[in-house]
């Protein structure tokens, strides 16, 4: 485990740009290299993408909503409509220097696959996702005995587009079984603040409220 | 006895058209037998003619052109009252001051297309050798020599790239056989409701309008002028059945129902009982007016032939590989002549080539005519699109430089 040990502090240049940026967004840019070609998969709104290009990075994105997808075209972003889960196969090996997955690993159908693919596009990816194993979402489900909901997880379990939630231990583990090199790991705190820098993985599982990864493909990325 | 009623004549302005073939309202570029049209037929065209429209100023360094790639039916007159018809320019929601293609901030051309009938030489153009129109003497076109011929005006004009090619339809398959065959000379690209091949559902739908026109005793073998006719019956049922692929189900549903034409109770005869009906018979005969019949045999070959990844080996990658140009890909969710998938699968194709590309399907129930309607979010993203390509490309926000 010694992707702990490499993490970064936020540069001040980083908040200072992106005033309004949110915070994982902030420390996603941080992890991508200058003039570097990015796949932002699951793009939203395309807010991320915008931080991105303001840093000249050239982004593209996939978003399967149409409205999230019209209104980044509408914004002048390169995106397209699409899905994580089936369209990742029409992109070529090595196209991207890094391909991100920001808050969507836990909405796609087989997320070990999307996994793969993004490692297979890009010779980085980055994956940002809500931690499962967060205390608030241990402590609604341990004493209130419903299905956790958050200000940044509010739909209920029957609308919810999420259904494939883990935790930062979770996804280590598929990491690891998958023979992925971690790079970087942070956790995030409630604020949207990189967790203190040392501490133990079960620290970070109980009190990161998202994790964020930077990996590359083990033996293969310098 | 039922009463019988076909198409009505149309009033046709025999006169403006027949003068518009040869000597157009239009700026005309004239090719001489030293600089014949290679077309894929084998024939090299020569003399032939480029009738065009241009809109705004050409920059200093030459770098705000647009080219307009017209549809089917359309022609140049994108921005100008029709010269034959007088009716308005048919993207006039699109094209002019402080409209997503800003004529203070583009330099826009549109030529009619290699076999139209709006002064670029076609089927109804004088065929030199003889005196008379060329009709089925004409060779056969295709979209790449519709290009070829564009890519020959803007040498004639001095423009060696261009900001952005833009066009719906079958000026959408143009749009992306410029990106094909000049890829260096196109920075952006906006090809709309479009497909890098035509269906085999689009090729009969187009056979069926050939087969009309071909079987109106008035067509002569194309030779009707020669014969002071006109197959207008036979055009105008080709057009009728076009028109209803451009629209929808519902938006048919929504403008006409089944409301009755100026009558509470059907006539029981074959008389345009139906508001739609009497519609489509108003669209097929002021079709005529403006539309030459031959061209429209061609035209709809032309479409009919092309097949981008045909010719790179089965492989429509292949053919966008290493491009530069920035590509916006619009469809529109009722578009069923060319539907959404088709543009998908330019899509995937344009990302498995790593080209810069945007792609949006556009909520409309208004069927394949959407690209030339009110469609607020067409405009939001095709405004979008252009500024920030301008932007990409160092132009000013200002006009000319």
């Amino acid at each position: 485990m010694t992707a702990q040990q490499q993490v970064l502090p936020l540069s001040p240049a980083g908040v200072r740009d992106g005033a309004h940026a949110r915070g994982d967004h902030l420390l996603v840019a941080e992890m991508v290299a200058p003039g570097s070609k990015v796949l932002d998969v699951g793009c939203g709104d395309g807010d991320l993408l915008q931080l991105l290009e303001g840093r000249g990075i050239d982004g593209r994105g996939i978003e399967l909503s149409r409205e999230g997808v019209n209104r980044c075209v509408a914004k002048g972003l390169a995106v397209v409509q699409g899905d994580a889960d089936t369209d990742l196969v029409n992109y070529p090996d090595d196209a991207f220097d890094y391909v991100i997955l920001s808050q969507t690993l836990q909405a796609t159908r087989q997320p070990k696959a999307v996994l793969e693919n993004l490692l297979r596009i890009g010779r980085r990816a980055i994956v940002s996702f809500p931690n499962f194993g967060f205390w608030r979402m241990r402590l609604q489900l341990l004493i209130g005995g419903h299905m956790p909901r958050t200000e940044n997880l509010p739909a209920t379990w029957y609308d919810t587009p999420n259904i494939h939630f883990c935790t930062i231990k979770d996804f280590v583990q598929l990491c690891e079984a998958i023979n992925v090199k971690m790079e970087r790991a942070v956790a995030l705190d409630h604020y949207g603040r990189p967790l203190r820098l040392i501490a133990p993985w079960w620290f970070w599982n109980m009190f990161g409220e998202q994790g964020v990864f930077l990996l590359s493909r083990a033996g293969k990325a310098k | 006895m039922v009463k019988i009623q076909s198409v009505p004549n149309a009033v046709i302005h025999a006169d403006e058209r027949s003068q518009e073939v040869d000597h157009p309202s239009s700026q005309v570029a004239r090719f001489g037998a030293d600089q014949p049209l290679r077309l894929d037929c084998g024939v090299d065209l020569a003399p032939f003619q480029i009738a065009y429209q241009t809109y705004g100023e050409l920059n200093a360094e030459r770098s705000n052109a647009i080219l307009i790639c017209h549809a089917l039916t359309a022609d140049q007159h994108v921005a100008n009252p029709h010269p034959v018809t007088g009716k308005p320019g048919w993207w006039e929601n699109m094209v002019g001051r402080g409209l997503p293609l800003d004529i203070d901030r583009y330099f826009i051309i549109c030529p009619n297309v290699i076999g139209g009938c709006m002064g670029s030489t076609g089927p109804a153009s004088t065929n030199p050798a003889t005196g008379k129109p060329w009709g089925l003497d004409f060779p056969v076109v295709t979209i790449p020599d519709m290009v070829r011929a564009q890519a020959m005006l803007l040498d004639r004009l001095g423009i060696d790239t261009l900001f952005c090619v833009v066009g719906g339809s079958m000026g959408g398959m143009q749009v992306l056989q410029w990106t094909v065959a000049y890829p260096g000379r196109v920075f952006s690209a906006m090809p709309t409701a479009c497909s890098t091949r035509h269906s085999a559902q689009n090729i009969a739908f187009h056979e069926l309008g050939r087969q009309a026109i071909m079987a109106d005793p008035n067509w002569h073998q194309g030779r009707y002028a020669e014969h002071g006719t006109l197959p207008h019956r036979g055009l105008a049922v080709a057009r009728m059945a076009a028109h209803i692929t451009y629209l929808s189900d519902a938006a048919l549903h929504r403008k006409f129902g089944r409301r009755m034409q100026d009558r509470d109770l059907p006539t029981f005869s074959f008389d345009a009982d139906f508001q739609v009906e009497s519609y489509l018979r108003y669209q097929g005969s002021s079709f005529v007016e403006r539309f030459d019949a031959n061209s429209y045999l061609y035209l709809t070959r032309a479409m009919d032939y092309f097949d981008i990844a045909a010719d790179h080996h089965g492989v429509l990658a292949q053919a966008f590989r290493g491009i530069q140009t920035r590509f916006c890909v619009v469809s529109f969710t009722s578009d069923w002549l060319f539907p959404t998938s088709e543009s998908r699968a330019l899509v995937h194709a344009l990302n498995a080539s790593s080209a810069r590309v945007s792609f949006a399907e556009i909520e409309t129930d208004r069927g394949h005519d959407a690209f030339l309607l009110d469609v607020p979010e067409f405009f939001d993203i095709s405004r979008a699109f252009l500024q920030s390509a301008a932007k990409a490309r160092g132009l000013s926000a200002a006009g000319a430089s």
